[in-house]
């Protein structure tokens, strides 16, 4: 990862920017410097027009920027120099683009005071947070948080870059509604909707924020007692949302991802998807292709789902515990129905899918699934609540509160997962790991949704025969880090549970080799050792021996 | 998992025991592209044969249809080597760099331009092409150059990294490798006069409508594309370098910085001469891919077939069949001895933006029984022509612009021997678009059935 040293702006073609980029880039800091002054308590005296002014320049810069870079060329791939640039090659400015994302990711999390977040009198907002007070009341009625400014620039950075796609794929429809709808769901579901449905909340009715599209487990606290709380004490609308959060995650989920892959979630609904495909699209190449990323991948991946799984437990078994008279559903049957769900799901797929999972998967999974089964039995007999943990010894003494087993486990995944692996190193390292660092690696979501996809779909990428002639940029822009390649060149089909069906392998094949698609389950994996295009006979001599 | 990159994974026991008898023979083959390393991964998942990869060029195998993509910044050269480095050595395949300067049968050997050595049991000649050069004066300068050997992108990186180094360039030539450099070029804002010795683009392969619609679509990417012109000369300055070009038809000088040489290809063997090989334009092979001598193959770009299989050329540089004819040799070699049979003509390309594939047989001019259809969008970049038999009717291939479609159906149609008809009513099964994407078939099929009518 040699630092390339070139931070020219100017120079030649393909890597410089043309006058109407760089116009576009100047209007984009310009939003960029009245948050930063905003920050710095600079006094902006009406924060709704500063406000206003900084948001449209930063999606007017984008957009500027966009047209710049694409208006006067004619429809085709635009990949022209990315390996050239700075930015999209982890040049300087990858690597500062990357150190002061990570850094805003530390200061959000960890340390919101500092963006001004009731630092002024009676708790009032000061600072960035303040000056977001007016779109925050316009919106929900309630004065702004660190998370009300985080959601609108990344609502921003969603629908800027969207644009900005839009207009690089201009001629692929597939990418442009993909781009509309992942802009649709982060503008409206994520962001608009639940600022809305806040108002509905009063002093004897109140539901918890709600994002419909954020299912379990990539929102961990889906299940928190809190909120399942909240649910079932405001009623008929709390029970509806409550049961449409479980339904999405038994049926709705497993029915869409059989019928159209993980995709329908990862590159057309999801918020981390719909910021990778759009403002994280210049960085998609540099994901890892080697087998040994692979290799971590599937560990990773799978270890962050169980752990998802047993935090999950672990909460909901504790509260049906200390508070056994409040719910119809009591400790013990919850965790015997999760215990022999479970058994019969991971049953039921050694013995259905026994001829598609290699030695490494079965051991893999009975490895997860026993660890899983056994923590089962041990909350069974213990109550996690009643232990105390010092989180002194797990932070390095940063930390010296002492919590319940159960809020240990909650504040591990939370802190862990749910903000550095997300946040900090999923979004801050964007361009240097590449885009989908955090689907790829640790989205527990991705995981399942991975596993059905792999075992329980009609999607797949085909293979046009014996057309590939292996030039790479499938695997290059690959941003999941599959070696697309490997399979085309041997004229196999792509079944991979990480493929998010983002499309771009397909786009960007020279020779019309690859397609996404929901076709039947016959010969969707395939793996011919002689390519079409052969001679009959020496296909079935090496295909069928 | 690791099946994926280990051929040898395949490998099996009763394999094993049938051939422990040549265990250890020594397969050498010299090129490491796409025919060699295809024999060589065949022959380790049939055999535990020692095998040695010899290859001048690179240490690893590459994709040499990607070369262009790196100098265009969308890859970077890593990323067009199809496996990783450890590869090789897990499937024991040995790689060997030099450059092998004489073949002596008699004595089964390579000696190489060093002095080395190498002694073989079986060799595979697998040497591919080099550019064409007809000869012009000032066709050795620097900053004139072909486009095909990794070399080849070094010496552009060095004459053409930008606009200021590179004023222009004239590419000389105009196939599939001619405009790839300008496409290349162009994406480096270094301006390209492109001669090309037809009056149309490449129409001795490609029907006229098709032809025409690319002398546009490359117009319109402000290349100078100057049709029906040849180079004279090359004109050098004082230190030897390429100054300018002269055409031959008009005289013009054209001030220019790189000249690319992009005539066409042919076989790389001038090694093989006074080996006692058999050689035409490439290497002769028969059916089974031997040459001559017993126990040397060629196959790829540098074999030539005695008689050519069916429209096919005797020789063919395409990036597939090297691959093919690498499956069949390696089937030879480790005892199933095959004849190289290839199907359904297919290949494809892409011009600028505009993609194209062909499946069965179009020909530039129509052969006496042919009868062509042709569909061309009105926004200029994508069209159809579809070649049947005048009298039986039987569908005997289609080009196909911006449309992709589906090698598996057009290969079940011919040898099932279609009538045009009934492909031109069922083409939308062998669409291979990306879904949402605009569907063309209807039109088509309009437009066709007008055609007929008028016609009958």
């Amino acid at each position: 990862m040699a630092v390339e040293r070139n931070m020219a702006l100017t120079g030649q073609p393909p890597k410089s920017l043309n006058t109407i980029q760089k116009i576009g880039v100047l209007i984009g800091i310009s939003g960029l410097l009245v948050l930063l002054l905003a920050s710095f308590n600079l006094n902006l005296a009406n924060k709704g027009l500063w406000l206003t002014i900084s948001l449209s320049a930063l999606t007017i810069g984008i957009i500027i920027f966009s047209k710049g870079a694409y208006d006067k060329k004619l429809e085709g791939i635009k990949n022209d120099g990315v390996w050239f640039k700075s930015m999209s090659s982890r040049g300087v400015l990858a690597w500062i683009a990357g150190i002061v994302l990570t850094g805003f990711y530390v200061v959000l999390y960890f340390f919101a005071e500092l963006l001004g977040l009731g630092q002024g009198v009676d708790g009032t907002n000061t600072g960035l947070v303040g000056l977001f007070d007016p779109l925050s009341r316009l919106l929900s009625g309630n004065p702004a948080s660190q998370w009300f400014v985080y959601g609108t620039l990344y609502t921003i950075a969603i629908v800027g870059f969207g644009i900005k796609f839009l207009m690089k794929y201009k001629h692929n429809r597939y990418e442009q509604l993909r781009t509309m709808s992942v802009m649709f769901f982060q503008t409206a579901f994520a962001f608009v909707i639940p600022e809305l449905m806040a108002r509905l909340n009063s002093d004897t009715f109140s539901l918890p924020y709600n994002d419909l599209k954020n299912m379990w487990p990539l929102n961990y606290y889906a299940f928190e007692q809190w909120r399942v709380d909240q649910f079932i004490n405001a009623q008929t609308i709390g029970l509806f949302f409550l049961i449409l959060a479980v339904l999405m995650v038994f049926v709705i989920s497993p029915w869409l991802t059989y019928k159209y892959g993980k995709r329908w979630y990862c590159s057309w609904v999801c918020g981390c998807g719909g910021l990778a495909e759009t403002a994280g699209d210049s960085f998609r190449q540099l994901s890892d292709k080697s087998v040994n990323a692979w290799k971590l991948e599937r560990w990773m991946i799978h270890t962050v789902l169980v752990f998802s799984v047993i935090m999950t437990v672990a909460t909901i078994s504790t509260f049906l515990g200390y508070d056994a008279t409040k719910y119809w559903f009591t400790k013990n049957v919850f965790l015997i129905s999760v215990g022999v769900f479970l058994t019969l799901l991971f049953a039921g797929i050694l013995y259905y899918k026994r001829n598609q999972l290699n030695k490494s998967a079965v051991t893999g999974a009975a490895g997860f699934f026993i660890f899983t089964i056994a923590f089962l039995v041990l909350i069974s007999f213990v109550d996690l609540s009643q232990i105390q943990i010092q989180a002194k010894y797990f932070s390095f003494g940063l930390n010296d509160k002492s919590y319940a087993a159960d809020s240990a486990l909650r504040a591990f995944y939370g802190f862990g997962i749910g903000s550095i692996f997300s946040g900090v190193i999923g979004t801050g390292f964007y361009p240097i790991l590449g885009n989908r660092v955090w689907c790829r690696m640790g989205c527990p979501m991705a995981g399942i949704l991975g596993i059905q996809q792999r075992l329980f779909s009609k999607f797949r990428i085909t293979t046009n025969g014996g057309q590939c002639i292996s030039c790479g940029n499938c695997s290059t822009y690959c941003e999941m880090g599959i070696d697309v390649r490997a399979y085309a060149q041997k004229g196999e089909n792509i079944v991979r549970s990480s493929c998010v069906g983002c499309g771009i392998c397909s786009a960007v094949c020279p020779r019309g080799v690859l397609k996404l698609e929901n076709d039947g389950l016959d010969g969707r994996i395939n793996s011919n050792e002689i390519l079409l295009g052969n001679d009959v006979d020496l296909m079935d001599f090496v295909n069928n021996k | 998992m690791n099946d994926l990159q280990t051929e040898a994974s395949f490998f099996n026991t009763k394999n094993r025991i049938q051939l422990t008898h040549n265990f250890m023979e020594h397969i050498v083959i010299i090129g490491n592209g796409i025919s060699g390393v295809t024999a060589a991964r065949h022959i380790r998942k049939m055999s535990d044969k020692k095998i040695t990869l010899v290859s001048a060029e690179t240490d690893y195998f590459f994709s040499r249809t990607a070369l262009m993509y790196v100098y265009m910044g969308h890859m970077k050269f890593e990323h067009t080597q199809p496996y990783e480095n450890w590869f090789w050595e897990k499937n024991r395949i040995e790689l060997k760099k030099g450059f092998v300067s004489k073949v002596d049968h008699q004595k089964s050997q390579l000696i190489f331009d060093s002095g080395e050595n190498l002694q073989y049991d079986k060799l595979i000649i697998a040497t591919g092409s080099k550019p064409n050069k007809f000869g012009w004066p000032g066709q050795d300068l620097d900053g004139v150059m072909g486009m095909y050997h990794k070399q080849d992108l070094e010496n552009l990186e060095k004459y053409a990294p930008n606009n200021q180094i590179c004023k222009r360039a004239v590419i000389v030539g105009g196939g599939l490798i001619g405009i790839e450099l300008a496409e290349m070029l162009n994406s480096r804002g270094v301006p390209v006069t492109f001669l090309v010795r037809e009056d149309s683009f490449w129409n001795g392969v490609l029907p006229a409508g098709e032809s025409g619609m690319i002398n546009r679509h490359i117009k319109n990417h402000h290349i100078d594309l100057r049709l029906g012109m040849n180079l004279k000369e090359i004109i050098a300055d004082n230190n030897g370098k390429v100054k300018a070009a002269v055409i031959q038809e008009t005289g013009e000088v054209i001030d220019c910085d790189v000249v690319g040489l992009t005539a066409g290809v042919s076989p790389n063997v001038n090694f093989l001469k006074d080996s006692g090989i058999e050689l035409g334009r490439g290497v002769k092979v028969n059916r089974f891919l031997e040459t001559n001598i017993p126990n040397i193959y060629a196959i790829g770009d540098c074999a030539e077939q005695h008689e050519a299989i069916g429209n096919r050329r005797p020789i063919e540089a395409v990036w597939y069949t090297g691959r093919m004819m690498g499956e069949t040799v390696a089937q030879t070699i480790c005892g199933n001895k095959l004849e190289y049979k290839p199907g359904h003509w297919f290949n494809s390309a892409k011009f600028l933006d505009i993609e194209y594939q062909t499946y069965g047989w179009v020909f530039g001019k129509p052969k006496e029984y042919e009868a062509q259809f042709h569909w061309i969008h009105q926004d200029d970049t994508k069209c159809v022509t579809v070649s049947y038999h005048k009298e039986t009717r039987e569908f005997l291939g289609i080009n196909t612009f911006g449309i992709r479609m589906r090698q598996e159906t057009f290969d079940k149609w011919l040898t099932e021997k279609k009538d045009v008809d009934y492909v031109m009513d069922h083409l939308a099964e062998a669409n291979f678009d990306p879904e949402f994407f605009k569907h063309f078939e209807k039109d088509i099929l309009n437009a066709f059935q007008k055609q007929q009518t008028i016609n009958a």
